[in-house]
């Protein structure tokens, strides 16, 4: 594999690859039924606090 | 018994091999540094072989409770106080050559004391002693509260602990001898960069073996951004550092990259430590305790994920605008402009969810100081993460470049945002990790904002003057096409802003010194008698019932 062939990949199929990871990671949170998950997620640090 | 002769054998080899190295070196510095390893790996064997009661000799030490509950706080203890120790080494280092720009005759006319090795020792105490030990103290302290389990392997995290400490040793010794591989914060020589790699893989072992091990089903999302600053700096470090000695018994080495190939490898590896050490750390900091001293969950818990992944996955390719104007491609410098420029919405997306996080709880900045500079440290985070983008634009950085406008912007971050959310952290920490009721003093915490703040506007007020100014002079032609001042008129015209940014590090650093005095006391297990910080006003003359009175 040359340089050339590897710019012509990094600039087609894997920066297609990188933006459909990206958006997928993004939209993954506001797929139905996670805001109870995120609220879960964000209280977790309180539970049960007997560290101190 | 078999482990142990193991384990001591260990440590003995290796310090024969030191000693071997120490005789065999070919240059001073090579032999200074292969007789601290030796004197560290006898020192390790020492221990191993005592077969002393660690626990009970650090608690003696540190002064720590004697109880120590359910969770591995030890490392985190060490962690807290190497913090502060190298905080002070490092910020005193940045004070004394600020006054060595100010007045050259400082440098004593010693090589051992000239700004050129000096400064690298600054950078390097801050960023990666002070820093870094905050962090490895922190994500110990995040990892577990948020797993809810121990420190997967014990033993190795306090490997990872001194060994950390003895990077920084030979790191800062190295410079001080002229040691450099001459990139910016990565100028340690190669054997100190392989040192660092064990041990960095070490903490990444510890950290990911404490998150296996997790008794939550959900990984909070600190922890991503602890993983994915240990992930990242692993990577970015061995590839900068890749480089052959011209001897194993000498400290010189060549990188495997020339020319624009190694500045572009050297700025990808320099924006991702700021990327991914002074912003993924300290963010990691930033989600876990804000919410612990607010006392209420982060604003949105949605905007954290994609705070994250837009960091991961913008911050990469932002390296090459410190190459703006060079040798480099043109289409990568505007690579790495647009990508600058993207960061700002994923930093100002983090600014604003730790900042709403206060939201309903925003009288807690009058009453509570640490709450007070974890604000100030999300404002500085969202005022440097927009100046550095502005900056990354090629108009605005050929005015910028090269000019002490950079090094304002960088204390504006390192101060405002890594400095004030690290001391806000210790804050929090050093009171809960000795089993104290409360700091010693909250008015001197107090003190400490208000003088670090005071600092940090002389810093970088009088750093944007020097910049702009600078490069204004640098680019003025006359009527007859000739440039208008000479670099060393530049120099003299910049005097004045040297002194203020002196000064502001002289407050910097007295605020730091009452945050020791503080957490000294603390650990003395004293209580200062003050005034609180609030009181609910109570009017006894007032509180009593309206009496009828009858009509005249």
């Amino acid at each position: 594999m040359t340089y050339d062939d590897l710019r012509h990949f990094a600039d087609s199929w894997g920066l297609l690859a990188m933006t459909v990871l990206f958006i997928g990671l993004i939209a993954w949170p506001f797929r139905k039924g996670a805001r109870q998950h995120n609220h879960d997620a964000a209280n977790m640090i309180f539970r049960e606090d007997d560290n101190v | 018994m078999d482990g142990l002769v193991m384990k001591a054998g260990g440590w003995l080899g290796l310090a024969l091999l030191a000693l071997a190295m120490a005789v065999m070196a070919v240059d001073t510095p090579y032999a200074v540094h292969m007789t601290i390893m030796m004197i560290a790996a006898l020192l390790a064997l020492w221990f191993t072989m005592s077969r002393a009661d660690y626990g009970a000799i650090a608690r003696g030490i540190l002064r720590a409770p004697a109880h120590q509950g359910e969770y591995d706080d030890d490392p985190i203890r060490w962690g807290v106080i190497a913090t502060l120790f190298w905080g002070t080494a490092g910020l005193a280092a940045g004070l004394f050559i600020a006054l060595q720009l100010a007045y050259p005759a400082l440098n004593f006319n010693l090589e051992f004391t000239t700004f050129g090795r000096l400064r690298p020792l600054h950078t390097s105490a801050v960023i990666f002693a002070f820093g870094g030990n905050a962090l490895i103290a922190t994500s110990f302290y995040v990892v577990q509260r948020t797993c809810r389990a121990r420190l997967a392997f014990p033993s190795m995290a306090r490997f990872v602990f001194w060994g950390y400490q003895l990077f920084i040793v030979l790191a800062a010794t190295g410079y001080l001898m002229g040691v450099t591989e001459a990139k910016e914060y990565a100028e340690p020589e190669w054997y100190v960069d392989l040192w660092l790699t064990i041990v960095w893989l070490a903490y990444l072992a510890v950290f990911v073996g404490t998150i296996v091990k997790r008794r939550e089903p959900h990984i909070y999302v600190a922890n991503w951004f602890y993983l994915s600053f240990i992930i990242t700096i692993a990577m970015l470090h061995v590839v900068n550092n890749l480089s052959l000695p011209a001897t194993i018994f000498g400290s010189k080495s060549y990188a495997a990259f020339a020319g624009v190939q190694d500045a572009l490898t050297q700025w990808w590896y320099g924006h991702n430590a700021v990327g991914f050490f002074l912003t993924a750390g300290f963010l990691a900091m930033m989600y876990y305790f804000v919410p612990k001293q607010a006392e209420r969950p982060v604003y949105s818990y949605r905007l954290s994920i994609i705070h994250f992944w837009s960091l991961i996955f913008l911050y990469i390719w932002a390296g090459p605008h410190h190459l703006h104007y060079t040798a480099l491609p043109d289409w990568a410098q505007t690579l790495g402009m647009v990508f600058s420029i993207m960061l700002w919405m994923p930093s100002w997306g983090g600014m604003i969810n730790g900042l709403m996080t206060l939201n309903g709880a925003w009288d807690k900045i009058r009453t509570d100081p640490i709450i007070r500079m974890m604000v100030m440290a999300l404002a500085f985070y969202g005022m440097s993460t927009f100046e550095g983008p502005m900056m990354s634009i090629k108009s605005v950085n050929s005015l910028s470049h090269y000019t002490d406008w950079t090094i304002g912007h960088v204390h504006s971050g390192a101060l405002g945002w890594n400095g004030m959310i690290t001391f806000a952290c210790m804050y929090y920490l050093v009171p809960r990790l000795w089993g104290r009721q409360r700091l010693y003093s909250l008015r001197m915490v107090n003190w400490h904002f208000w003088l670090a703040s005071a600092g940090i506007v002389f810093y970088a007020a009088s750093m944007w003057v020097a910049g702009i100014m600078q490069g204004l002079m640098w680019r003025e032609y006359g009527a007859d096409g000739y440039l208008v001042y000479s670099f060393v008129e530049t120099v003299a015209a910049m005097h004045p802003m040297y002194l203020m940014r002196a000064f502001g590090g002289l407050l910097y650093l007295s605020g730091f010194i009452i945050m020791i005095v503080n957490v000294w006391a603390t650990l003395a297990g004293k209580v200062r008698d003050e005034k609180p910080m609030t009181e609910t006003p109570h009017n006894a003359a007032a509180d009593r019932p309206l009496v009828a009175v009858p009509a005249e």
